[in-house]
């Protein structure tokens, strides 16, 4: 890691908001998907807090309003020290020297008409930036770095396989050693052996260059293998965050315990010892989410406060912060866990919102 | 197991070197390349294997959904007794959808967008059986409950648009198994789901083939499911099956230096996050495949095989233990002591 570490990203209360207008040809505005409904998020150089959440709970909107990808509709940003919310586009040129992105989909990321060198060089044509020794050279010093081979300048992306695109896309990322890269979902379109290859070189440059990834992904042990802190995401709102130990082996937040009972482990022995959490249903409308906690209507400890009172992010234990009235340790859950359509019961207005879970008595493993 | 018996003990489906190859422009691509495989009745065997292994055309053949004008497919299946390969298209139409019903990664490819859910279930049941209008509307309704849509009154009317990934997905396992086939294959029936959904689903399908008996055929990249639900797994790489055994004999004494690859290449819940070790280079085009062993181009061990047996010989799928069979060119004791040596680092910081 490059000399101490110190802050290169402060969020605090982000919120980004999708109008929804009514149908017709004179539309208004009659509500709003509240993609990111106001999060805190810190980060310093040479370390990676991974974002995770499932598909809907506003993890990509958030990292892409980091970026001012999307414009936020409150909050503040801070990017190494300088407020950027609020900066026009030509304002914010110099600050993307200093966050970068790396994208989700190799194939839509790259330009198809491009060749590699064009690529990988544009930061620098973008920027006005000559680097020393001059751009080819550094380009293909670059995809040297990310394991490419340099004789590839003048290739297509459509010549590449999916793990040497996305190798592209991290040597076009680190051209201007950025400070910061947002990488969403980077190996999740990828196979398992080439996953491995793209998280080691990852971990390999963070150490080189000392930078700060924020690393989104719903993929819970790849966001393990490369994280120093997590945040748990669901509905727009963080619901855990702590460093990596902590949120992997001694969680509060129920929604947590259910994420991590659900990740299936190659091990047929261990598969029968654990813990699981079976929730049921999906994710509620973003339009119109849950009154007080927003996981309540899947939650295995909601109760009538709950449905009342917004759980704030609390700080449990140092760095440990959980939004839940009822937080709960590893040591007391039951076995096994089946959450029956509490959201039915807590929609029909009863305080019953435990009725429908059952809590089975640690018996034999479920097979 | 694993090759073919005598026709009077045939398990339940017995696929005999099957091959699929399609000619293209640039040549004969051989996206299976003589597998052989066979399921008892009742139990699921998991294909593993990374994009381009013939996983799923493996999948595909079976089912009969290979279009015999652009490929070439030869071999033998047996289900239940009956030969697959050779039977005309009319009566393989009769066979989908009865005895055999897929289900895939993507429900929006198989659910038609402009039919209400109800009536597309409904079709399949009359398309297969003698039923009228009304109890295949009254079986409809009872197979969705069942496969846990709540309010299905209200969805049953549904369009596929309506409804979330997980739901479609529910929906789509209602319809294959509306006609209680007795061989089901689930091609990645979870990756587009999130690990909350993915739970429920593979709990449903589990608690619905012990239900009914049935057979399943489980096509996945994820080693992770396949130890949750599999009885068997057969890995599979350039379109050759290199390692079946049962799923247990395969997480504890996995032989084959491109299962091990694999072991070491995912990150793990259980272990500490060290340093992956990953599978060095890309997998091989189908095209242009290695003349001896598919794998030798990645293995780490192949220059321990003497005269490079590797390079030109292509190994056979050998029987290495009971119920376990590998396709690899090193000697018995070698393939166990490496795969000992990389579980014991694998293992190496348990939590």
């Amino acid at each position: 890691m490059t000399g101490e570490a110190r802050e290169v990203l402060q969020v605090s209360d982000l919120r980004t908001y999708f109008p929804v207008r009514s149908r017709g040809i004179i539309t208004r505005t009659v509500g709003a998907v509240k993609a990111v409904d106001g999060i805190d998020l810190r980060l310093d150089s040479g370390e990676t807090l991974g974002l995770v959440g499932e598909s809907g709970s506003g993890k990509t909107t958030a990292a892409r309003s980091i970026l001012m990808l999307v414009r936020p509709t409150g909050g503040r940003i801070k990017i190494d020290g300088q407020e950027i919310t609020g900066l026009s586009s030509r304002k914010l040129m110099p600050i993307r020297r200093k966050a970068q992105m790396i994208f989700q989909d190799p194939y839509n990321a790259l330009n198809p008409r491009h060749t590699v060198g064009g690529i990988i060089s544009a930061p620098f044509r973008v920027q006005g930036v000559v680097p020393p020794g001059g751009v080819r050279k550094s380009v293909l010093e670059l995809m040297e770095r990310v394991g490419l081979n340099p004789e590839h300048y003048n290739r297509y992306p459509n010549e590449f396989s999916g793990g040497q695109r996305q190798r592209i896309g991290i040597a076009r990322a680190i051209a201007l050693r950025p400070k910061l890269i947002v990488c969403d979902e980077p190996v999740s379109a990828l196979d398992v052996s080439i996953q491995a290859q793209i998280l080691n070189l990852l971990r390999d440059l963070q150490q080189e260059f000392g930078l700060a990834y924020l690393f989104v992904a719903h993929d819970l042990a790849v966001v393990r293998q490369i994280s120093h802190r997590v945040a748990v995401m669901y509905l727009g709102k963080i619901m855990e965050t702590a460093p990596r130990e902590v949120i992997y082996s001694r969680p509060l937040h129920p929604y947590t315990h259910s994420l991590l009972s659900a990740v299936p482990i190659p091990d047929p022995k261990q598969q029968g010892r654990r813990n699981r959490i079976v929730l049921q249903g999906d994710l509620p409308s973003p339009i119109d989410p849950p009154s007080g906690c927003v996981f309540r209507t899947r939650c295995f400890q909601a109760q009538e406060r709950c449905a009342v009172e917004v759980p704030p992010l609390v700080e449990m234990a140092p760095g440990h912060h959980v939004a839940c009235h009822f937080p709960i340790a590893v040591a007391d859950l039951p076995a096994r866990i089946d959450v029956e359509d509490v959201a039915v019961s807590v929609e029909e207005g009863t305080a019953q919102a435990v009725e429908g879970v059952h809590f089975n008595e640690p018996g034999p493993p479920h097979a | 197991m694993m090759p073919t018996r005598g026709s009077l003990d045939r398990p339940f489906l017995s696929v005999t070197d099957l091959s699929v190859a399609f000619p293209t422009e640039d040549g004969l691509v051989h996206a299976v390349d003589g597998v052989s495989l066979s399921v008892e009745r009742g139990k699921t065997l998991a294909i593993v294997g990374e994009s381009g292994s013939g996983k799923s055309v493996t999948a595909q053949a079976i089912m009969g959904l290979v279009n015999r004008k652009a490929a070439k497919v030869t071999g033998e299946i047996w289900l239940d007794g009956q030969e697959l390969i050779g039977l005309p298209q009319n009566e393989v139409q009769e066979l989908m959808g009865s005895e055999i019903a897929m289900i895939f990664q993507d429900p929006m490819s198989s659910l038609h967008p402009f039919y209400r859910i109800g009536d597309q279930i409904a079709e399949a049941i009359r398309a297969h059986r003698p039923v009228g209008a009304k109890e295949a509307r009254r079986e409809t309704i009872e197979m969705l409950r069942h496969v846990g849509i709540p309010a299905v009154e209200r969805r049953v009317d549904a369009y596929p648009h309506q409804l979330s990934g997980g739901m479609r997905q529910r929906v789509m396992i209602a319809m294959a198994l509306i006609n209680s086939p007795q061989l089901l294959i689930a091609d990645e029936p979870t990756t587009a789901l999130d690990v909350t959904v993915q739970a429920q689903i593979l709990e449903l399908i589990s608690s619905l083939q012990k239900e009914f008996g049935t057979t399943v055929i489980l096509i996945t990249h994820d080693l992770g499911i396949v130890a949750d639900v599999a009885d068997e797994v057969a890995v599979m790489y350039g379109g050759r099956i290199v390692e079946v055994a049962s799923t247990g004999q395969l997480y504890d004494r996995p032989e084959m230096p491109y299962t091990l690859g694999l072991l070491s290449s995912i990150p793990r819940m259980d272990r500490e996050p060290e340093r992956l070790d990953p599978i060095r280079g890309n997998p091989p085009s189908p095209i242009n495949l290695p003349k001896g062993c598919v794998f030798q181009p990645r293995c780490n061990y192949s220059d321990r095989v003497p005269g490079g047996a590797c390079l030109t010989v292509r190994p056979d799928l050998l029987e290495s233990g009971p119920d376990h069979f590998v396709r690899c060119h090193l000697q018995i004791e070698e393939r166990q002591q490496i795969s000992r040596e990389v579980l014991q680092v694998l293992a190496g910081a348990p939590q």
